[in-house]
């Protein structure tokens, strides 16, 4: 690390201002580890690097120590036991701990399990591993709008029923289920409730008794903490039982064995406290910053389409089509703004995002979609120069676009047989 | 993804933008892909007494690499014969603008979319003649 950076980060600016760089809004995808977490991870890096796991000298103790305070941290931001807590690599390991964890444990009562079709990859990828084993899933539709359906969803469960997993802010979408109707048909029907919270720490209330949830996955560097780490929130009371996936060790009493990196614990902790603290202003401020663009590109760009829910949805997401427009060209006409595409093209697959496509977007619009980020350290500068970038170089394609120009003569595209390739 | 610089220039300086008349009897259109497919091109070209290939203008609804594949193919069809035009590949395209194997797909249109233009422009002639008599469309497709 150079001297500038560690003048950077002592006096505490935000690190990301820098005209050199894109602007970044892809706070869905990752966070930056806030200066205030940093500085308390430090320590453990070096002067207090002991094992956790040591438990007949200082070394351990100081480290066990560290490890106690933040998972209490944790617990607390989502009102749960310290023992309820399970330290993970992220909540891609939460994830597949909680759904293949509990469905082995309680494969004897059942073998049905059922999600959304909007769900993260880490939830879809778990399922269908499971049904190679056996299981048997239902991926169920959602709404226009992002939202599930709940009336679909208690009729989809069934006597065999074991686990059900929602995705409470999606984090393509950014739209919050009605995670406390889903819970209570849940628990009313004796189906285990894993919740993906991912993106729902910090951003809106999380609470495990509210919602009633059995699981929970946590991610750390969704919210300002480190990457490669998460915790898994499994309920004493009444009391949830998962299969460990990981052996070796007996570590998190037997559900996760390997030693418990410290420094990557204590900033999950102090960035689940710091994520509750700010929740509020946080999400004020951010939420005039997505007003604020969402202002400025419908006043200047014709023919934007809004995905999801824009009532249930989190202030820090907002997810555009830009008619007759491609999205990986957007994305390369945008390079000064980082932001996702709902477009796949980038990958082998020409497959637009699998999101869009379940809330019913035609693949065009589902091509065409932006996803914006906005986080704690976005400016109104920064949303302000997105504004200008987006009118110019959507204007641009349009221009280069022959689909625009059948548009503005008044064809109906749906009208053309178009050839297949 | 890293694009090449040639993609690059294509794309932001794209070559030959715009719209001909699809109308004149001059004029070939074809028009290929599909919106679902995340790409449509639509190549014209314009076509002298002598069946030379004056001017070609395109617009392209696609990625980065079909806008740069058909603003090339604008480049590379002017001063051509139709038929010398129909002797472009998609692998001269590709290998011209370096694209990676996920983007084979987009010099593949652009091939695609000479032979639209100039399928488009040969059935426009072929129509012209017979309307004017049927004697005259033998020699007209021999020749
Ligand atoms: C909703 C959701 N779930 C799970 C994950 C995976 O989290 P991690 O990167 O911590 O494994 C992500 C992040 O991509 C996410 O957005």
């Amino acid at each position: 690390m150079s001297s500038s950076q560690i003048i950077e980060l002592e006096s505490k600016k935000p690190l990301l201002i820098d005209p050199d760089r894109p602007i970044y809004l892809d706070y869905q995808a990752t966070t930056p580890v806030d200066p205030q977490v940093l500085e308390q991870m430090l320590p453990y890096l070096t002067h207090d690097f002991g094992n956790a796991a040591s438990r007949s000298h200082a070394y351990g103790w100081t480290a066990e120590k560290a490890v106690d305070k933040a998972r209490q941290q944790v617990a607390d931001a989502i009102h749960a036991d310290p023992r309820e807590i399970v330290w993970t690599s992220g909540a891609t390991e939460s994830t597949n701990l909680a759904l293949k964890g509990a469905a082995h444990f309680y494969s004897g009562k059942g073998k049905h399990i059922i999600t959304l079709r909007t769900e993260h990859k880490a939830t879809l990828d778990t399922c269908r591993q499971l049904e190679r084993e056996g299981f048997e899933v239902t991926y169920l539709e959602v709404q226009e709008d992002g939202l599930v359906d709940l009336k679909a969803f208690e009729a989809a469960i069934r006597p065999d029923t074991i686990i059900a997993s929602v995705l409470f802010v999606n984090n393509e979408i950014g739209v919050i289920q009605p995670m406390a109707e889903i819970g209570r048909i849940l628990r009313a029907h004796k189906v285990l409730f894993h919740v993906d919270a991912a993106q729902a720490l910090g951003k809106v209330p999380v609470d495990v008794e509210a919602i009633q949830a059995d699981m929970m996955s946590l991610s750390g560097h969704k919210m300002y903490g480190p990457k490669g780490i998460g915790a898994l929130y499994v309920r004493r009371k009444p009391r949830v039982r998962v299969e460990a996936q990981v052996h070796g060790g007996g570590h998190e009493r037997g559900m996760r064995s390997g030693t418990l990196p410290t420094h990557q614990i204590v900033g999950m902790g102090a960035a689940a406290e710091l994520a509750v603290q700010l929740m509020d202003s946080d999400a004020r401020r951010i939420g005039k910053l997505r007003d604020r663009l969402l202002k400025g590109i419908q006043d200047r760009v014709e023919e934007t389409y809004i995905n999801g829910s824009m009532e249930h949805r989190v202030p820090h997401n907002l997810n555009i089509s830009f008619a007759f427009v491609e999205g990986e060209s957007l994305i390369m006409a945008l390079k000064e703004i980082a932001v996702s595409s709902g477009s796949a093209c980038t990958s082998a697959s020409l497959e637009p995002s699998y999101v869009l496509r379940a809330l019913g977007k035609s693949d065009e619009l589902a091509h065409s979609s932006i996803r914006f980020g906005i986080g704690r350290f976005t400016t109104e500068a920064e949303i302000d120069a997105t504004i200008e970038l987006i009118a110019g170089k959507v204007g641009k394609l349009r221009e280069l676009s022959p689909l625009w120009e059948m548009h503005l003569e008044g064809i109906d595209l749906n009208s053309i047989q178009w050839a297949a390739h | 993804m890293a694009y090449s610089e040639k993609v690059i220039d294509h794309y932001e300086n794209p070559r030959n933008v715009g719209a001909m008349d699809k109308d004149d009897s001059g004029v070939g259109t074809g028009m290929v892909g599909a919106p679902a497919c995340g790409d449509v091109m639509r190549l014209q070209i314009k076509v002298n007494a002598q069946g030379i290939i004056e001017d070609a203008k395109f617009k392209t609804y696609g990625c980065g690499s079909a806008i740069a594949s058909s603003s090339l193919v604008t480049e590379w069809v002017k001063g051509k014969t139709l038929d010398e035009a129909m002797t472009i590949k998609n692998s001269h395209i590709a290998e011209e603008l370096e694209l990676p194997p996920v983007k084979i797909h987009c010099s593949v249109l652009a091939e695609d979319a000479i032979k639209a233009a100039v399928e488009d422009y040969r059935s426009k002639q072929g129509a012209a003649q017979v309307s004017q008599g049927g004697e005259t469309l033998s020699a007209q497709v021999a020749h």
